[in-house]
């Protein structure tokens, strides 16, 4: 009987392959199946041969033929002060001039946490290059010189380029209306002041800490202004069609956001704009949010159907879209004679500039995350977003947490050098394990944060350092530096810089530091998939994240191949279109693989399922019998096979002739559930976040006693990711992360005078290039599973670049017994320092 | 004020109007519309607009930033971009080994490290592991961390020879 049916099923699929025949007998019919799983391979990037032909499109590369307007900002010249009048006549008369638009066009408020500024400047100016007004013109040249023409005059005010400064009640306050503004329930703006947030977090009890502490040490640490530096600057075009629709194409982390942030201040419906983007060149944060988007869109709305392009200069880049924030860090730490942290009381002053987009929640990430990746029973943080007269500070890769920790890292170290106690044991003694409760009050879960410092350890060729205890602060002895020179470390010396081996002038060090980061965002961030199956058995998938090189298209196209059972050759991914892509909050805060991975695995499972009902029907088997394996349903009962090709789009016959099935479209969301509110007063809840990504990175320098120059020899990385669906990718995230930290150790500050940018060039503002780059990595992944991310992924975009700095620092006392708590560590700073104790 | 120029891009003949004071860079991505030549500062530093150029009674063909090139200076010259290194649909080797070792992430510099990896490589088959961080020095990454970029070179060189 089952025979016959059999038979039948054959003539009845009447478009069956005779490959589907002629395999047949090669598929596995064993429950137990040995498919190949995609997950934990390392296909390559699917862009791949778009990104190394020149063939990638990105938006400035979009074609919009000679209706194209070209737009331009006319920026603020100063950094704080009243617009006592603006003319534009002059350059609306221009001819090619098309758009000439102000601040009193459009005079609402925007912003992502707290709504505090226009589009354009309307009554008042905040920072250097502040946009006041917009010109779109039929040539960029004529767009610069309708800029020259518009004529504005300000009186000048004072202004607040410190954030200590600016959260002292002497300060000018940068925005009196500050309590008119609207905002989220979980930031606390402090009307009458410059604090924009203060995020606090009191637990346990401080004096009983102090007193249990053998060793109280208080330091404060400073970090500059950076930039991002994609390679690709900003750039969107707009354009408004004939029914008033917008389409903005735009180089974004986040066209969601855009689409919300931008309907909602020019107060048009969400389905009235439509936000494209296609390949991003970067944007590690810069990126995220809205910065000059909402411009191009004002200037379309007013450009008769034209589409209107604003790109950003290299130097408009440097200041005017975001920056990462500058910061001041008190620590305060109490460690027992054996190593045991009894307390800390910490307070970052974050430098948030003239406007807050992120800048609210990054202090508030650094509040909840304010001990380091440390059980710290007794501790007390202040973490203060203050206005000053600087550019606006966005998120960017680490979300603060470089910042922070490039202070608390270097502070356990100092603290564990003074009590004679090895760094390593120190930090695998505090680090936060399973169980225990983190500084809001939540249990940590399942982590693999010891396991990544030992490796990390022991990957350097860390010895435990028979550090003599430093008599006091003043001390500078260096643990390490016997045997220097002498091939002492082992294989180390032997690879040398640059065949070098180790000069006379030359010393080497050995530094390292922990982390700890959760994605940072509100509690309900949401992601949605739609996987569609092809007439040829392939599959579309629509996400509404954005790959900007990360491999978020290999990542989710691994997982739609896995969970449909298909080839990852047969899987196509696209690019964002609001109109077509599912709804996707934001690409930030490393989110994607475990956020939206879930939700395309999702999809990718419901797919499957529509697909295995339909079989199941039509065969006449149970749906438990059946599987996809490499394109082909497949009954483990029966041993009957049918490509995925000729069921996915027409369905399938009954032996009765009728049909069942049709299109599959399968579809998936995500959105965590559990994150709690935290007590505004003491920062506590049972769950202040969804996860943390632990790691530690451990670094080899040498540095020119002579000229104070130092050289990174090797970097280790070793990141607790959960599981990595593409370990090569994974590795790359965990190279590049750590030369760009490198770059933000060694090079990088944006010199403000006076709110001034000095340096907004590559010249003056130099970044690592190949030449800096360490002569070796080595990327370990750890993978200690997450309870809810897809096959226990955790997100590892951001990480890699939190601890290199004070990994850095630490190497650089290391090795010449001068700790710098500034960045960057120049040689300038380090042979001043080596001066000073000689 | 316009010029007339006749230039060859991969490959073919261009005679072309540009504007006196627009840039090789402006012509080859707008007039041209081969936009795998990148814009990235305009001033010489990043190097994503690097192209081959064969000045015209050169001998061989050099890197140059096309941002740095007056239009009218390219009259009488050939000019590779990245468009120009895979012949039909076969890649250039270094292509391949871009995609082999991961080397490219955003992939906005890619275009012209490869060019200027191409160009270290046709005049010298075999570099040491620091010639190529110098041939490179002039085109930033933000994203890789130069270090597969740099193995990438080292495997198109050798191709077959394990890349250490």
């Amino acid at each position: 009987m089952m025979k016959q049916e059999s038979v039948i099923r054959r003539q009845e699929a009447g478009v069956r392959s005779q490959a589907t025949d002629t395999r047949s007998t090669d598929l596995p019919v064993s429950r137990s199946t040995n498919k190949h799983s995609l997950i934990g391979a390392s296909p390559q990037r699917i862009e791949g041969r778009a990104k190394v032909t020149g063939a990638a499109t990105y938006v400035d590369d979009m074609q919009f033929g000679p209706n194209l307007l070209y737009g331009a900002l006319k920026r603020s010249p100063i950094p704080h002060g009243i617009i006592k009048r603006m003319d534009v006549s002059k350059a609306r008369a221009l001819p090619g001039v098309r758009v000439v638009i102000t601040g009193q066009d459009f005079p609402g408020y925007t912003g992502l946490y707290l709504k505090d500024r226009r589009i354009f400047a309307l009554d008042r100016v905040r920072f250097v290059g502040e946009p006041v007004a917009a010109v779109a013109a039929d040539t960029p040249e004529i767009a610069e010189q309708a800029l020259e023409l518009i004529e504005v005059e300000y009186e000048p005010l004072p202004g607040v380029f410190d954030p200590e400064f600016g959260a002292s009640p002497e300060a000018p306050l940068v925005h009196p209306d500050l309590g008119h503004y609207e905002c989220v329930p979980f930031i606390f703006p402090q009307p009458g002041t410059n604090i924009s947030n203060w995020f606090k977090v009191r637990k346990g009890n401080l004096e009983q800490g102090w007193a249990e502490a053998d060793l109280i040490y208080e330091h404060k640490y400073r970090v500059p202004h950076v930039q991002h530096v994609p390679i690709e600057t900003h750039v969107c075009v707009a354009q408004q069609d004939v029914n008033g629709k917008i389409t903005l194409w735009s180089a974004s982390q986040s066209p969601f956001a855009q689409r919300n942030l931008i309907a909602k201040a020019l107060n048009i419906g969400h389905s009235q704009l439509r936000v494209i983007t296609p390949y991003v060149g970067g944007g590690f944060g810069s990126k995220a949010g809205v910065s000059m988007e909402g411009a191009a869109v004002a200037l379309a709305m007013h450009a008769k159907g034209r589409p209107v392009k604003l790109r950003m200069s290299r130097e408009e880049e440097f200041h005017t879209t975001f920056v990462r924030q500058g910061m001041v860090a008190h620590i305060k730490m109490g460690m027992t004679r054996d190593g045991r942290i009894t307390a800390m009381q910490n307070r970052f002053y974050w430098d948030g500039g003239a406007y807050t987009e992120y800048g609210v929640n990054i202090t508030r990430a650094a509040g909840y995350s304010g001990s380091g990746p440390y059980y710290v029973p007794n501790i007390h943080v202040d973490s203060f977003c203050v206005y000053t007269n600087h550019p606006v500070g966005g998120p960017m890769r680490g979300f603060g947490m470089a910042e922070m920790h490039f202070g608390i890292e270097q502070h356990i170290d100092q603290m564990a050098l003074q009590l004679g106690l090895d760094p390593v044991q120190v930090r695998l003694k505090n680090c936060l394990k399973e169980g225990q409760e983190t500084l809001t009050g939540m249990i940590m879960h399942p982590t693999g944060l010891s396991q990544c410092i030992q490796k990390a350890a022991e990957a350097i060729g860390w010895t435990s350092p028979p550090a003599p205890p430093l008599a006091g602060e003043g001390s500078r002895t260096s643990p390490s530096l016997a045997g220097k020179g002498a091939g002492g470390l082992g294989d180390f010396a032997e690879k040398g810089v640059k065949g070098s081996g180790a000069s006379r002038h030359k010393r080497r060090g050995k530094g390292l530091a922990a982390m700890w980061k959760a994605p940072a965002m509100p509690p309900n961030p949401g992601s949605s998939a739609v996987v569609r199956l092809n007439e040829d058995g392939t599959a579309t998938v629509s996400i509404g994240g954005v790959d900007l090189g990360q491999g978020a298209l290999t990542a989710m196209a691994q997982l739609a191949a896995e969970g449909l059972g298909i080839k990852i050759e047969d899987v196509r991914v696209n690019t964002v279109d609001t109109d077509y892509s599912p709804y996707e909050w934001q690409t930030v805060a490393s989110r994607l693989t475990w956020s939206m991975g879930n939700a395309v695995l999702m999809a990718a499972e419901d797919a499957k399922h529509k697909i295995l009902q339909t079989v199941a029907e039509a065969w006449g088997e149970d749906i438990n019998d059946l599987d996809i394996i490499d394109g082909q349903v497949v009954s483990y009962k029966s041993e009957e096979s049918v490509p995925l090709k000729d069921i996915v789009v027409y369905g399938m016959q009954r032996p009765d002739g009728t049909w069942v099935g049709g299109p599959v479209v399968g579809q998936g969301r995500f959105m965590p559930e559990y994150v709690t509110p935290l007590d505004p007063e003491t920062g506590q809840g049972p769950r202040a976040v969804v996860h943390f990504t632990t790691g530690c990175q451990a670094v080899e320098v040498e540095v020119d006693d002579e000229t104070g120059q130092v050289q990174v020899l090797k970097i280790v990385s070793a990141y607790d990711v959960g599981r990595a669906i593409n370990p090569e990718m994974v590795r790359t995230q965990m190279e590049g992360g750590a030369v760009q930290g490198m770059s933000t150790a060694l090079l990088e500050g944006l010199i403000l005078h006076e709110g001034t940018p000095k340096n907004p060039n590559f010249t003056d503002y130099r970044i690592a290039t190949a030449v800096d780059a360490p002569l070796e990595t080595e990327n370990i992944i750890v993978e200690v599973p997450q309870d809810d991310g897809p096959f226990g992924a955790r997100g590892i975009g951001e990480h890699p670049m939190v601890p290199t700095a004070p990994a850095i620092a630490n190497a650089v006392y290391n090795a010449v017994g001068v700790r710098i708590d500034s960045l960057p560590i120049t040689a300038e700073k380090v042979w001043q320092a080596l001066h000073r104790q000689a | 004020m316009n010029h007339t120029i006749h230039f060859t891009v991969n490959g073919e003949p261009y005679t072309l109007a540009v504007a006196s004071h627009h840039t090789l860079l402006r012509v080859l991505r707008e007039q041209l519309v081969l936009t795998g030549t990148k814009n990235g500062c305009e001033a010489g530093e990043c190097g994503a607009c690097a192209v081959l150029i064969r000045w015209p009674d050169a001998e061989r063909f050099e890197p140059v930033n096309s941002c740095l090139v007056l239009a009218p200076e390219a009259d009488g010259a050939e000019i590779i971009t990245v468009e120009g290194l895979a012949q039909d649909s076969r890649l250039d080797p270094l292509q391949e080994a871009f995609l082999a070792t991961g080397a490219t992430q955003c992939g906005f510099c890619t275009p012209g490290i490869l060019i200027n990896a191409r160009a270290l490589l046709d005049r010298n088959p075999d570099p040491t592991e620091g010639e190529i961080r110098e041939a490179l020095v002039g085109n930033l990454c933000r994203c890789t961390g130069y270090i597969r970029i740099i193995d990438a070179v080292k495997q198109a060189a050798r191709p077959g020879k394990e890349v250490a």
